[in-house]
C-alpha cells in the first residue's frame, strides 16, 4: 500500500501556477492553513481559488496569488469582514465569481458526480445572475415546468483540506461537529491533499471514534501531511479553538508587517515559533 | 414586615425589539429559527420558551439544542442547506441595504465590479429568499440602509420574485418599528411603531416613500408580558447585551 505522507512544501511543489484550487473548511473554521502557508512560500500564483472563504482567501489575495476567486463570501466569523479580501476587491485586484452558498455546494456536487451542472432553486431574481452573465438556467422537463439555475460544476485541479486525524494511506477523519464540505472538495478535484492534526495507524482511527467520522477515503487523496496546529489561527474542533487574539491582530496588521514577522521563515516550524513568541510578548 | 418590592423598570427600546423579533416566529410550527445577531437570537429563544415551543434552535454551530442547551439533533452546514431548500426554516437576516420591495444587500456597496466597500458577499441570501420565509433585522434604521435601490440584490424582493413558489418576507424589524410588505404593490409598510417613535421619525429615516397601514394611528409594538420581561432580563440576557445593540430608550 502506498505511503502518501509528504511535507506541506512537497504539496506546494506539486501545484502549478494557473491552477484551479479548492480550499476546504468554512470561514475561519478548519482551514488548511499550513498548506496555504506552504503555498505562500512557493512561487505558485495566478490561481483560481474556490472556497467558502476565510483567511485562506485573505492571505492568498494579500500576497497577490489570486487571479479569480469563486466564493459566496469571505469572513473571519468572529471578525465579520476579511480585511485583505476587502482590500483586493476594492482595489480591483482580483476577478470574482460570486455564487450563493447553495449554488456553490451544488457546483461541487456536480463536479464530484462528473455532471456539467446541477439544478438549484437559488440565484434567480438576485444579482448573482447579473454579475455572472455566463450562468444559465434550465426548465424542469416534468409537469411543474419550474425554472432553475444550472449551477455549473466546480471542477478543481487540486483540493486542500485539513482534518483532525489521518493515516499514511490518505484516509481522513474529522472529530469536530461539522464536516463542512471537505469530502466534496476532494471528490471534485483531480488531486486532493490532506493535512491533519495527527497522523495515526489505520486501526487507531476507529479505536475511539465511530466509522462515520471517516470523512475522506484514501482513493481520492494524493498526499497526506502531518501538521499539528495546521489550521491555526482558524478553529479545528475538538483539537483547538480559533486563536481569537491572533486573528484580531491579523485583521488589524498591515499585510507586509504580518507576513514579514510570521510568514517569512523557511517552514511551518518557523511560523509556530513566531506565533509562540507573539503570545509570550503579550503576557 | 416585608420591604416593598422595587418597581419593575419599563421595557427598554431593545426589549420592544426583542418582542418584535420573537413575534416573527409566532405560529411558525416545527421549523428552524435562524436568527442573525443578538436581538433576533434573544427573540427566537424567547419565542421558543413561550408561544412557539416547537421551534428548532441551533447552538450557533452544528447542533440543534433545546431550551436548556441539551442536544437534540445534528445540523452541519450541508444539512442546514437541505433544511433551507426543504423550506422548514425562517431566518431573520441582517441587511446592509434594503429597498421598498424587500431586496436586500450584504455583498458590497457601490459598483460590484469594483466596490467602494466590499462586505460579506451574497452568502445564502439568494437561496434563502427563494425557499422559505426571510425576515430582516436592522438595528439602526437610516437612509443609508433603507435605500431607493440596493447596489447588489442578494436577498430577492417581491418585485423580482415573480413565479418563486416559496418566496415570503414576513417582516422587517428595526430599532424604530415593525414593517411588512402587505400593500397591493408589495412595498414596505409601517406596521407598528415602538413606543416613543413617531411616524415622521420613521419616514425621515427611510430613503423611499414609506407606506403606512390603515387610516387610524399606527399601532404600537405590543408590550412584553411580565413573564416575557422576566425571561429576557433574568434568564436569557442577564448581562444586558441587548442594550448595546440599539441604544437604551
Amino acid at each position: 500500500m502506498a505511503d502518501k505522507t509528504m511535507t506541506a512544501d512537497d504539496v506546494a511543489g506539486r501545484l502549478r501556477s494557473g491552477m484551479t484550487l479548492g480550499i476546504g473548511g468554512w470561514g475561519s473554521r478548519r482551514k488548511p492553513m499550513a498548506l496555504v502557508r506552504a503555498l505562500l512560500r512557493s512561487g505558485v500564483t495566478d490561481l483560481t481559488v474556490v472556497s467558502y472563504g476565510g483567511p485562506d482567501v485573505g492571505m492568498l489575495c494579500a500576497a497577490g496569488r489570486v487571479r479569480r476567486l469563486v466564493a459566496p463570501f469571505a469572513t473571519l466569523d468572529s471578525v465579520p469582514l476579511e480585511p485583505h479580501f476587502r482590500a483586493a476587491r476594492e482595489a480591483g485586484a482580483i476577478a470574482m465569481t460570486e455564487l450563493d452558498e447553495a449554488m456553490f455546494m451544488w457546483g461541487l456536487h456536480a463536479a464530484a458526480n462528473r455532471l456539467p451542472f446541477m439544478p438549484v432553486r437559488a440565484g434567480l431574481g438576485s444579482d448573482v445572475m447579473r454579475v455572472n452573465p455566463e450562468l444559465r438556467t434550465v426548465r424542469s422537463p416534468y409537469g411543474d415546468g419550474e425554472e432553475f439555475v444550472a449551477a455549473p460544476a466546480l471542477r478543481l485541479d487540486a483540493a486542500l483540506v485539513h482534518l483532525n486525524r489521518a493515516d499514511r494511506l490518505g484516509n481522513g477523519q474529522y472529530l469536530g461537529p461539522d464536516p463542512y464540505f471537505d469530502d466534496l472538495f476532494c471528490e471534485a478535484a483531480d488531486e486532493a491533499y490532506l493535512s491533519c492534526e495527527r497522523l495515526v495507524e489505520t486501526g487507531a482511527l476507529t479505536a475511539d471514534a465511530a466509522p462515520q467520522t471517516l470523512l475522506v477515503p484514501r482513493h481520492g487523496v494524493s498526499g497526506v501531511v502531518e501538521a499539528p496546529g495546521g489550521a491555526h489561527f482558524t478553529s479545528c474542533a475538538p483539537d483547538h479553538a480559533r486563536d481569537e487574539a491572533f486573528q484580531r491582530m491579523y485583521a488589524a496588521t498591515p499585510w507586509d508587517g504580518f507576513a514579514g514577522r510570521f510568514l517569512s521563515g523557511p517552514d511551518e516550524h518557523a511560523y509556530t515559533r513566531a506565533v509562540r513568541a507573539w503570545h509570550e510578548e503579550r503576557r | 414586615m416585608t420591604a416593598a418590592r422595587p418597581p419593575v423598570p419599563a421595557p427598554s427600546r431593545a426589549e420592544y425589539c426583542v418582542i418584535a423579533c420573537a413575534e416573527a416566529w409566532r405560529d411558525a410550527g416545527e421549523v428552524l429559527a435562524s436568527p442573525m445577531g443578538p436581538i433576533p437570537s434573544l427573540g427566537a429563544r424567547l419565542a421558543r420558551r413561550t408561544f412557539s415551543p416547537d421551534l428548532l434552535l441551533t447552538d450557533g454551530e452544528a447542533l440543534l439544542v433545546g431550551p436548556g442547551g441539551e442536544v437534540e439533533g445534528w445540523l452541519p452546514y450541508r444539512r442546514h442547506l437541505t433544511m433551507v431548500t426543504g423550506g422548514r426554516r425562517h431566518v431573520m437576516m441582517g441587511a446592509s441595504q434594503l429597498d421598498r420591495h424587500g431586496n436586500q444587500n450584504i455583498s458590497c456597496v457601490g459598483d460590484w465590479a469594483r466596490p467602494a466597500r466590499q462586505l460579506l458577499g451574497v452568502r445564502g441570501a439568494p437561496v434563502n429568499t427563494l425557499n422559505h420565509p426571510v425576515s430582516y433585522w436592522v438595528p439602526r434604521h437610516s437612509r443609508r440602509v433603507f435605500v431607493e435601490q440596493v447596489d447588489m440584490v442578494c436577498g430577492v424582493g417581491y418585485d423580482r420574485a415573480e413565479g418563486a413558489r416559496f418566496h415570503r418576507i414576513p417582516r422587517v424589524v428595526t430599532n424604530l418599528g415593525v414593517f411588512d410588505f402587505e400593500t397591493p404593490d408589495r412595498s414596505m409598510r409601517l406596521r407598528s411603531l415602538h413606543p416613543g417613535v413617531t411616524v415622521e421619525e420613521a419616514r425621515e429615516a427611510t430613503g423611499f416613500p414609506l407606506a403606512v397601514s390603515g387610516r387610524g394611528p399606527v399601532p404600537c409594538t405590543r408590550e412584553p408580558t411580565a413573564e416575557e420581561l422576566r425571561l429576557v432580563r433574568e434568564v436569557l440576557d442577564p448581562d444586558g447585551r441587548r442594550e448595546g445593540e440599539v441604544g437604551a430608550r
